[in-house]
């Protein structure tokens, strides 16, 4: 008996008189909610840990001391549990709560960003007596004051809930805005040095029930009502984070987080929220600035790029091409950029019309594609509720930023532990359990020393700057991975983009020989990076997940050969090349020499060298499907028309086959979609059908019970009572199952990376370089959008304490940096993330805000043919 | 006439005006308590405080003995003491820390003993500068001494007490919200269940919260005997206490009475202690334990100083705080300014308490500065409501702590007993005392 | 480089050790700062931030939870006046309208020689001696408007110095020594504690 009452994992409530069956330990708000009994609350949030303190949620529960008010957000529903939610008791309490909010907010609906979709005023409408019996003074504050870069706050119209102080410190861990004051003087407030910066800013926007928290690129915009919405995947990073995209006319104002069990519970960073602006452009921008918006097709006629007919530049491409001398002078650099269907087609217009294996839609900062697909891959619900987590990638919180906001929730409630090797500290250090800092091109013996022995300890221990942890860490670190690595998953990327992939690439066939049973979740991080390799825009990989070796060249292969006049066409798929690679010289010389024919939507540097440009749509402007990092499919809504004679991506690849005498069948999306998952087995097809979260390749699926969409958790978000969509939005239609279990993919045998050894210092004085990155970087999603452009933090460069004491130089100094390349001043801080012996800069920053070449550092710093890149640094 | 024959238990050096050096502690039994206690086993001391059925002292009057049964024996324990004795009137810890600061360090060592807590912290209302000081200095004697640190007295026993200055704010005399003070936050009073800190505390550890007073009595209970203490008062109200007695009275001070053997009219009027009221005005109103308190009028004057007695009358013995109205006080102004502090003191966390207690001020300030209008009184009384529904005692509240319901206990005392007062502001648009 | 002077830096160290976890010195690190600078500075607290492993928002949103921090400059001596009810029934109201005229500035404001600052406190727990009044948290047992008077006269010509330190000054005895009884010596007494307890228990059960 006893037995079984401890086994069941559901208890019996009764709600308003009728008996219900709810998961034990369910907070009752959401409990009722589940059987349709809602119980209206302003401070409770699904994504966050209750705190009762709006009061709004009180409803009367039995107790041995007769039935009392109890908050239902923080009240556990146990079995037996007898729950009022309609007495007049409840009924009195719940309308005393709103008289009181209402007391002291202004009443200023008429010109509040937050009129219309209110979680307040929808309650004041429901339950408000219409008349108030408050005739004091309100409570004044200055109207709003900008608390960072992207957020006004209005502190009048703030009633306290916490959702965002709480959403800062426990969600993001950027506590940089706390309640200040007591009583009714209580204000979110940031500190008046420190402006609230945190990438994750705008979901305290989007969770504020009120009008207090505005984010200003979207300030007056558009009205509530005006706005029309789709539900889509935001392509700004490979999370793929699931979104609702409104408009007004035709233009996107608003972008806000959807919340996917599968994927981002409901949050963005500032960046996909952001970068909104981008897509329409700015007038006046340069041809060479990510923020001009390309319209039409431009062909270079006497050296200067003209506007074209699509039938004149179409040929004009297709000539460049046939005038290769081989078809291996052909490549293509490129691909996160597409859609999978885009992506295919260009697969099938490279390999299929014009001959070529030299395509890769990395950019010589990302790994082997056979070891992405052989690896066997995590979900990102399993590495964010694996036991342990081992950390080989670069700092998430700038590169996949809500991927880190998944696995910092389970390092925060002690769920899971976390490994970090690292080559310069991240935002999840703080919480790891051990953290192994790791030299460039020492990855390997760090994951030696783990998966085997001590040996490599007293080689990384001999460097002359000392070891950086010791056996005790290695033993800790062995026993969080246990015996095969069952329930462990290991997050693997590039921490440094100034070393080649060889040590981090040996590394993980290490782990992955030695602890069989864990998973993989890679950290590529371009928009569809993961898509365009399952459509083989590698050079070692056909469409769907399968092997095909071929002599193709990689991104970085094909700038040398250009350079040397061995490849005299580039295409490039979207993503501006130079922007993208991390050497700038290579890039340069490379497009100097070969012709360019883009394939892009926006301006950037490469344009400079392009002969050719096709302009195609971009985000939200789109139909397709994309895959994020863990292989899950998800469908993308063009939400406004793109502008002037753009075309998607899949259109222009069949027409430039056609000029090529040849038919590629594939002439938009859906068939594209349907021709992939005939022929590959690849489920974009069945991800177009299914309107929410997709599918994830390789797994069988069933569609989640489609939940009720609650207003009050996401703001803004329609449901489909207002905007006539899906009951939520994001649920799945059809099918609601099946298998999307693909052919062959290549398994770890097939894997081949060169092991390098220990690469010794030239010197003492030689400090090894590391490249990190920053979300708010020199590419084209930041610098396109206005809001996010000033964001942009200026070179740094940091050290460890005992490398800057040893030039005899502070922090905060201007010291130079020389490499074999040059050499350039540059302001240095201490940071003792940073190994000694090591040096690290951020990619995409500059040096001085009126960013010239030379003061894009990072831009000429890194030699890509380098395995790792030594600098020095002199105090002045 | 006063019964006065008790023992002073708490305040017996009151005498001495050196009473809270060392030398004048150490001459009159000092130590004496934690030396007996140090030599018989923890559970056995324990045994000693719940056989004295002490009631702690800071308000909620819950016997020290079962809560510290409820400790779960766990490897890291802390006492906490309650030294923020902040509720309006009330006095009496003031007096303790700053006249019997080395009786308290005695108390909390025997008590940290008896429950083998890992460390105690004494949470001292930072406005008590001197009391801080003493304090201090006395924490530091009894390292000295050998009565504090490691192997205390050569027992074994080995305690840290860390004085912690708290720094202005009512609410942080709640135990949940002086925790979190404790822990360098913003005092947010934390939601229930779990109802006690011995669950999870300090840390998220096993913690007792105790006040000065109930700490102050140890001493004398293993000296004397839980029997001894349980001999004194009556009925459940066991041992003596420390009343704090202001207001239009002639001797306002604290008096440590016998529990429930003396009644409001002795300590009001006798003599040897209140004296009366001030040019022998007539009594209009008392507030029978501190500001939360609904008040009591002459009527109950013959009740007895005891927690049961004071309960079956609806109010509370509370902080044992007793203020004294008399016939020429406004009973509105009173209410209104007991319901600024709740305004102000309110954490801000729970809507009901943050905007209720403002409301409700703004109201009362009205009726007294001018604006009153006759709907506001049953306005009041309804906004009370909101927060304490029912308007009954013992409360019933709308928020996480009872600093919600005792809001409305000075508005719904005075506008029930004297609603014609409330009336004349109105007509006289103000307050006709003026 | 620690804003902090030297010796407020010690002792700042000193309280944190006194603490299981770090943010709990809180409090005591922020009467430090005012001990150094009067006022809670905005260098000040951000030192405490680092102490305390807390972000400077949440050091200023923990400090104005709370009355005693001032975020602004105070006079050298804050006066503090109760109107609550035992007080407010012996005349602290009028007490505290005539310390306006004394002092020369409104409630809530500093004279204008920036000696004074003029509070409206809560219930200082000394009801006794009603109106209660305090200077920088001393209590000066003045209370009728002469008494006032005289006071603040006495502290203008600086008399009353030894007894009341400028404002800020809060605990002037210092605690001899920190911890002295180890963490993991406590542990190991308390275990063995319990081992004699269960022994105890058992023998009595038997
Ligand atoms: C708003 C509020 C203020 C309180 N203030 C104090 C106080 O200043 N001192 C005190 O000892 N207890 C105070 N208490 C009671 C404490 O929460 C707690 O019950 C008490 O410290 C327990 O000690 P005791 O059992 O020894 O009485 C207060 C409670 C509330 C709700
Ligand atoms: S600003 Fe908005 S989210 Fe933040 S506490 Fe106020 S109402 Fe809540
Ligand atoms: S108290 Fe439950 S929703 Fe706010």
């Amino acid at each position: 008996m006893t037995d079984a009452l401890e086994t069941r994992t559901t208890v019996s409530i009764t709600v308003n008189g009728r008996s219900i069956d709810v998961p034990k330990g369910e907070m009752l708000i959401a409990a009722a909610e589940r059987v349709g009994t809602y119980i209206p609350r302003f401070c409770y949030h699904p994504r966050m840990e209750p705190v009762g303190v709006c009061r709004m949620c009180l409803v009367e529960v039995d107790g041995p001391r007769g039935a009392t008010l109890q908050p239902a957000c923080y009240i556990q529903v146990n079995d037996g549990m007898v729950v009022n939610t309609e007495s007049e008791k409840v009924k009195k309490a719940q309308d005393g709560v709103l008289e009181f909010l209402l007391a002291n907010h202004p009443l200023d609906c008429p010109v509040c960003d937050k009129g219309g979709e209110c979680p307040l005023q929808d309650q004041a409408l429901a339950h408000g007596s219409g008349e108030t019996r408050f005739i004091e003074e309100k409570r004044h504050f200055q109207k709003p004051i900008a608390i960072g870069e992207l957020v006004l706050l209005d502190r009048e119209r703030c009633i306290q809930c916490s959702r965002c102080t709480r959403f800062a410190s426990e969600v993001a861990g950027d506590a940089q805005i706390d309640f200040a004051g007591r009583g009714d003087n209580i204000e979110v407030s940031p500190f008046p040095t420190e402006p609230f910066d945190s990438v994750f800013s705008g979901n305290t926007v989007q969770i504020c029930p009120v009008g207090a928290l505005t984010a200003k690129p979207y300030r007056f915009a558009a009205r509530p009502w005006d706005l029309d919405q789709v539900e889509s995947t935001c392509t700004t990073c490979a999370v793929g984070c699931r979104v609702a995209v409104q408009s007004s006319g035709n233009r996107v104002t608003r972008v806000l987080g959807v919340d996917s069990d599968a994927v981002n519970h409901g949050w963005l960073c500032d960046k996909g929220r952001f970068v909104v602006d981008s897509i329409v452009g700015e007038e006046d921008a340069s041809l060479l600035s990510p923020a001009h918006r390309l319209t039409a097709p431009l062909v270079r006629r006497n050296g200067q790029l003209e506007e074209a007919t699509w039938g004149e530049a179409l040929k004009a491409a297709a000539t460049i091409i046939s005038s290769a001398s081989s078809p291996a002078a052909v490549g293509a650099i490129g691909g996160a950029a597409l859609t999978n269907e885009g992506a295919f087609a260009w697969e099938r217009f490279l390999r299929g019309v014009v001959g070529t294996d030299s395509i890769d839609a990395q950019y010589g900062d990302g790994l082997d594609a056979v070891l992405v697909e052989a690896l066997p891959r995590a979900t990102i619900n399993e590495a964010a509720e694996a036991c342990t987590v081992v950390l080989l990638t670069g700092d998430l919180r700038e590169e996949l930023p809500v991927l880190f906001l998944r696995l910092r929730e389970g390092a925060r409630k002690g769920s899971t532990n976390l490994i970090e090797i690292s080559a310069a500290g991240s935002a999840l250090s703080g919480l790891s359990r051990v953290k192994l800092p790791v030299r460039p091109g020492e990855a390997h013996l760090v994951a030696q020393a783990i998966a085997t022995d001590d040996a490599p300890l007293s080689a990384l221990a001999s460097h002359p700057h000392g070891g950086l942890f010791t056996s005790s860490d290695l033993v800790e670190a062995r026993r969080l991975l246990g015996e095969d690595g069952a329930g462990v998953v290991f997050v693997v990327g590039r921490p440094n983009a100034a070393e080649s992939a060889e040590a981090i690439e040996a590394a993980i066939v290490q782990f992955a020989n030695r602890f069989p049973k864990a998973k993989f979740l890679p950290t590529l991080r371009r928009g569809n990076v993961m898509g365009a390799l399952d459509m083989g825009l590698t050079p070692n990989m056909a469409p769907g997940q399968t092997l095909a070796r071929t002599n193709g060249r990689d991104t970085v292969a094909q700038l040398q050969a250009a350079a040397k006049g061995e490849q005299t066409v580039i295409i490039e798929l979207g993503g501006d090349i130079i922007s993208n690679v991390i050497d700038t010289p290579l890039a340069t010389a490379a497009l100097s020499a070969a012709s360019l024919i883009a394939i892009t939507g926006h301006g950037g540097p490469s344009l400079a060298h392009a002969d050719v440009v096709l302009p195609t749509t971009v985000m939200h402007e789109r139909y397709g499907t994309v895959t994020n990092i863990e292989g899950r499919v998800s469908t993308l809504a063009p939400k406004v028309t793109p502008p002037g004679s753009t075309w998607p991506d899949v259109a222009i690849a069949a027409e430039l086959a056609e000029e090529f005498g040849q038919n590629l069948g594939l002439s938009n999306p859906e068939e594209t979609a349907a021709t992939i998952e005939a022929t590959t087995g690849y489920p974009c097809a069945t991800a177009l059908r299914s309107a929410g979260d997709g599918v994830v390749v390789g797994r069988e699926f069933t569609a989640s019970a489609p939940k009720p969409l609650d207003p009050m958790a996401f703001p803004g978000v329609r449901s489909a009572d207002l905007v006539g969509l899906a009951p939520r939005a994001g649920a799945v239609v059809s099918p609601t199952s099946g298998d999307a279990r693909v052919g062959a993919r290549p398994t770890m045998s097939d894997v081949s990376v060169t092991l390098s050894p220990v690469i010794p210092l030239p010197d003492a004085y030689s400090l090894r370089l590391v490249v990190t990155r920053t979300i708010y970087d020199d590419g084209a999603a930041v610098q396109g959008a206005e809001a996010l452009r000033v964001l942009s933090p200026s070179t740094v460069l940091r050290v460890n304490a005992h490398d800057l004491t040893r030039i005899g130089a502070d922090s905060g100094a201007q010291v130079r940096l020389t490499s074999a390349r040059g050499s350039e001043l540059v302001s240095v801080v201490v940071d003792n993330a940073i190994p000694r012996g090591c040096v690290a800069l951020q990619a995409g920053t500059s040096v001085r805000p009126d960013a010239t070449d030379s003061a894009n550092l990072v831009s000429w710093i890194v030699d890509s043919a380098q395995v790792v890149n030594e600098v020095r640094m002199e105090s002045l | 006439m006063a019964e006065l024959t008790a023992p002073k238990i708490v305040s017996s050096r009151s005498e001495f005006s050196d009473s809270h050096t060392m030398s004048r502690y150490l001459a009159t039994d000092g130590f004496t308590g934690l030396r007996k206690a140090l030599a018989m086993n923890p559970e056995d001391v324990a045994a000693e405080v719940d056989a004295a059925s002490l009631l702690g002292r800071g308000g909620a009057g819950f016997p020290a003995g079962r809560k510290w049964s409820m400790l779960r024996k766990a490897p890291i324990s802390y006492l906490v003491v309650n030294g923020d004795e902040s509720e309006p009137a009330t006095f009496k810890d003031h007096y303790l820390v700053e006249r019997e600061p080395h009786q308290l360090v005695e108390g909390v060592t025997i008590a940290a003993y008896a429950l083998q807590a890992s460390q105690a912290f004494i949470y001292l209302r930072g406005e008590f500068a001197l009391g801080l000081e003493r304090l201090q200095q006395a924490v530091n004697d009894a390292y000295e001494h050998g009565a504090l640190g490691a192997n205390i007295f050569g027992s074994g026993f080995s305690l840290d007490i860390v004085v912690h200055p708290g720094a202005g704010a009512y609410i942080c005399g709640e135990e949940t919200s002086l925790i979190e003070a404790l822990e360098g936050k913003r005092g947010f009073p934390r939601i229930k269940p779990p109802y006690f800190p011995a669950a999870i505390g300090l840390y998220g550890q096993p913690t007792i919260v105790n006040n000065v007073e109930t700490m102050s009595n140890m001493p004398w209970i293993v000296n004397n005997g839980g029997a001894a203490f349980a001999a004194l008062g009556l009925g459940r109200s066991t041992g003596t206490r420390l009343f704090a007695l202001s207001g239009r009275v002639k001797n306002p001070g604290v008096y440590e009475l016998e529990m429930a053997k003396n009644t409001f009219r002795d300590i009001i009027f006798d003599p040897a202690l209140g004296g009366g009221i001030i040019g022998d005005k007539k009594i209009k109103a008392f507030i029978p334990g501190g500001v939360s308190a609904p008040w009591f009028t002459p009527e109950q004057l013959d009740v007895p100083l005891g927690q049961d007695e004071v309960a079956e009358q609806a109010s509370m013995l509370g902080s044992g705080s007793i203020v004294v109205l008399d016939e020429d006080s406004c009973v509105v102004r009173a209410a209104w300014r007991i319901t600024k502090f709740f305004s102000r003191e309110s954490c801000g966390q729970c809507t009901p308490c943050r905007e209720g207690s403002g409301w409700l001020e703004r109201i009362m300030y009205r009726l007294e500065h001018g604006g009153g209008r006759r709907e506001d009184l049953d306005l009041l009384l309804d906004l009370c409501d909101n927060i304490a529904p029912g308007l009954s005692w013992p409360p019933q509240q709308t928020t996480i702590c009872v600093l919600g319901p005792s809001i409305p206990s000075s508005i719904h005392s005075a506008l029930t007993n004297f609603r014609e007062d409330f009336i004349a502001h109105v007509d006289h648009n103000g307050c006709p005392h003026d | 480089m620690s804003y902090l002077r030297p010796d407020i830096r010690q002792r700042a160290e000193d309280l944190v050790a006194l603490y299981p976890h770090k943010r709990s010195a809180m409090l005591p690190l922020l009467h430090l700062v005012q001990e150094q600078d009067g006022y809670l500075t905005e260098e000040g607290m951000t030192e405490v931030a680092e102490l305390t492993g807390t972000t400077p928002a949440e050091v200023r949103g923990t400090a104005t939870f709370y009355d005693m921090f001032h975020l602004e400059p105070v006079g050298k001596y804050v006066v503090g006046i109760c109107t609550n009810i035992a007080c407010l029934l012996a005349g602290g109201e009028e007490l505290l309208e005539h310390a306006t005229k004394t002092l020369g500035c409104a409630v809530g404001a500093t004279s204008a020689d920036g000696l004074f600052t003029l509070e409206e406190t809560e219930c200082l727990a000394d009801c006794n001696i009603a109106p209660t009044v305090q200077v920088n948290h001393r209590y000066v047992r003045t209370t009728t408007p002469e008494a006032l008077d005289a006071l603040v006269a006495e502290l203008r010509d600086g008399r009353r110095e030894d007894e009341i330190p400028p404002h800020g000054t809060l605990i002037r005895v210092r605690r001899s020594g920190g911890l002295r009884a180890t963490r993991a010596q406590v542990a190991a007494e308390r275990e063995a504690a319990q081992k004699a307890r269960e022994a105890r228990a058992a023998q009595e059960t038997k």
